[in-house]
Formats: C-alpha cells, structure tokens, sequence
C-alpha cells in the first residue's frame, strides 16, 4: 500500500512513519526548500546532522548516506536523488527572514499568509507532546549552499539547483516521526513563492547484499546494524 | 575595554575528560586557553535564565554566511538572539559543524570497542544536570580550536589541529549566559593531537 500527500509551499507538517517505508520527496516547483526533522522511535532521539557529516566525510546529504541520529541510530537512508548535495548546513528560517517580503497575517491573506519554518516546525512539534526545545539541526532537501574556497568557508545559496520533478526517496530504517516545512530556504534571495512539496510512502524491499548505504562506508553499515539490534 | 571594577573572578584548570558549568554575566569575558596545544574544547551556551534559549550551530553559521568561527563571530541562539561575541582569538579559526563525540558515535565511528570510552556527551549531561540541561537540550556544540576543513565539493573532515600551546579563545557576553563546557577525551582521532590534555578558563568580570 502507498499514499501520497501534496504539501503546499510555506507550510509545515508531521507525520509518524514506520520502519522499512520508502519516503519521496517530489518537488513540485522550481528552487522548493524542504526543511526535514527527523524523530526515532521514542521521539527522544532525533537526527543528529553533525555526527551524520562527520561520520560519512560529508558537508551535504547525498545518496547513499545514513541519516543518523544522536543515539548513533540509522534513522533512515538516502536511496536515490536526483541532486547529489542537500544542505544540511544552514537551518531553517525563522520569522525575522520573512521580513523583507511585509507583513502577512490569516486576517489581511487567508491561508496564503507567510509562516516561518521555525513558527511551522513547533507547532507541528507541539502536536506530538514535542517543542522548542526539540528544535534540531535540518536536512534542507532541494537546497544547495555552495561552500567557498576561502578562509572562512563562506556560503552562498544557489538559485536554479532544483526544478520541478526532482525527488529524493528516504528509506527508513525505524519508525520516525516526520516533521517538516515548504518554507523558503532563509538564505534564498528569490521573490515569494516557495514551491510545494509531494510526500509518497510506500513498502520498501528489505535491503539487498549489495545495499548501497550498507556497503558506503563501515560507519554507514555500523549505524543501520545498531538500529537493526534495537528494531529487529 | 577592561574596565577597572573588572576583576579576575575565575582561573582554573579543565583536565581531559572533564567539563564545567560557568555563569558569565552580560559583559564578562570569558578566555579558554589550549595550554598544551591542539585540544578540542566542547563548547555550549544558554541564556543563564532560560535554557530553552540556547546556542544554535546553524543559525550562526547561516546569519554569518561562513562555516568557521573567529574573532567578531557572533554567537547566536536558537532565537537569533546575540548570545556572546567571540572578542579575541590567537588560534584563527574554530570548529561549529563538528558537534560532540558521544559514546554512541564513537561505535559508529570507530567500533563497538569504544563502546566504553569517555566521551563529551557523558561530560555535558553531568555538567549540565544541576542548571536543568538534559538529552532534549543538547544542540550542536562549538569546538574550540578543533580544525574540520570543509570543501567546494561538500566534503568535510577531522584533522591536525591549528592550535599551539598557549593559544585562546575569548568570548564577551551579550547577556547572562551559561557556558557548558567538556574538554574532550577523544583517543581515535586528531582532535586532541592523540593525546588529550588540560585546558585553562580565565574570567573577568565586575
């Protein structure tokens, strides 16, 4: 069985997710931003993106890495892309990165009013007994910050890098809650107009011999066999 | 910038394998000095009067448009707000995308032999616990004079620190913050040189 729900841009939303689902992400418009936090099991441990980037050598997300939690859980797996870089450097935008478009409210625009992913993400968090202070670092699928050749390692965002029908399909590897927003990226100087987002889930095939992710890197397979202890 | 009420209310000494929990007031400074060279001090803020408000890795790294943090970096909370500046820095860069190292990461990283080692995320939860911080508050921590290149390819890794003996670090706080620290144990990588060893915080304030 598979469903699929159509996330418009500049919204936010949650889902639990079990174990062995593929999760694809479909842009439906050119440069979507989708800001992912990710949740194991007991929605204590969550997705920890600096032990994800430094145990697979990686300052983006890219298949076939693990996305790993605080735990040193797989929570789950990049399958497949059609980008081989999701930022996962620069967070989620807050309310002060809205500013520059004016105010907005439900009064004066409905439901086209703009909500930042930080005012999205907790309310979502709130639904499921979470908040604040569970805010963690995001995956930001379809984005790209390009990382300079400087002293500084200085960022720029990239305009252009997704356009509609690009995809990316998670495998998860325990039952995870999916909190997400379609907010802009807040390092995204585009007008407004953020791009909704598909989310599909369906069965995944339990992993071959030669499963990608299991054979990436012995951190990769270490993090998917201790989940595995704790799920199987 | 010293004022003359300014007086040295803090000098102790950090060994490997163990943390502290300073409460810096708004305006004091706070200096971490590698003593022995190439030792990564893990590093975490929070508002002293809501620890909810706390030290958030991205948004800093985002609002300053650079990866790696040095003299004039502001150190910004999970809320934008200024938590701290970093006011004088001799070693030139510090780490931010690193985060800790935890018993569990460390399986992931180097096997389950290390399973039992020490590692920074033991240090912070028992330093954090008297002021309320638990597993739910530890975001992504600064490491002080830990050097985790980044590249145009998006690649990243650990390597030879650029500290030296005597290097530090020195933070001016914006507001009431509690800084949490844990002067990592690690063994299985260059981020202590190998060799992890003791560090020494100096704080001045009225």
């Amino acid at each position: 069985m598979s469903w699929a729900h159509e996330v418009p841009g500049g919204a936010a939303w949650s889902t639990p997710v079990r174990a062995g689902r593929l999760v694809t992400l479909t842009a439906l418009g050119d440069d979507a931003n989708v800001s992912v936090l990710l949740f194991g099991a007991d929605r204590l441990d969550r997705l920890n993106v600096p032990d994800t980037m430094k145990a697979q050598m990686s300052a983006r997300i890219r298949p076939p890495m693990v996305l790993m939690s605080d735990r040193g859980l797989a929570l789950a797996s990049v399958v497949s892309s059609t980008s081989d870089w999701h930022d996962c450097l620069t967070g989620f935008g807050h309310d002060a990165h809205l500013e520059r478009f004016g105010p907005s409210s439900y009064a004066a625009d409905r439901n086209d009013w703009r909500r930042s992913a930080r005012s999205g993400l907790i309310s979502e968090l709130t639904k499921h007994g979470l908040g604040e202070a569970d805010l963690h670092g995001p995956v930001n699928f379809f984005s790209k910050v390009a990382i300079a050749d400087d002293a500084s390692a200085s960022l720029a965002w990239q305009a252009g890098h997704t356009t509609a029908g690009d995809q990316v399909v998670l495998r998860t590897e325990q039952d995870v809650l999916l909190v997400l927003s379609t907010a802009p990226h807040p390092l995204s100087g585009a007008a407004y107009g953020p791009a909704g987002v598909q989310v599909e889930v369906g069965s995944a095939p339990w992993p071959a011999e030669d499963d990608a992710s299991w054979l990436f890197r012995d951190e990769s397979a270490r993090a998917l066999e201790m989940c595995r202890r704790v799920v199987a | 910038m010293t004022s003359t009420l300014e007086a040295t209310v803090i000098d102790t000494v950090v060994q490997p394998g163990d943390g502290a929990l300073v409460e810096v007031p708004a305006g004091g400074r706070l200096r971490i000095v590698d003593l022995h060279g190439n030792q990564a001090v893990d590093t975490l803020l929070y508002d002293a009067h809501d620890i909810a408000h706390r030290y958030s890795a991205f948004d800093t790294v985002r609002e300053q448009g650079a990866v790696f943090l040095t003299t004039g970096s502001r150190l910004l909370s999970n809320r934008l707000d200024e938590l701290a500046v970093i006011t004088d820095d001799t070693c030139g860069r510090h780490d931010t995308l690193g985060g800790a190292c935890a018993q569990e990461s460390n399986v992931v990283r180097y096997g389950e032999h290390t399973r039992h080692q020490h590692a920074c995320r033991e240090t912070f939860l028992r330093y954090g616990a008297p002021a309320g911080i638990g597993q739910r508050e530890l975001g992504h921590n600064i490491n002080f004079f830990m050097n985790v290149p980044v590249t145009p390819a998006g690649d990243l890794t650990f390597e030879d620190g650029l500290s030296a003996p005597g290097k530090h670090v020195e933070l001016t706080a914006t507001r009431d913050v509690l800084v949490l620290i844990s002067n990592c144990p690690q063994l299985n990588n260059p981020c202590n040189g190998w060799n992890p060893t003791a560090v020494q915080l100096l704080g001045w304030w009225d």
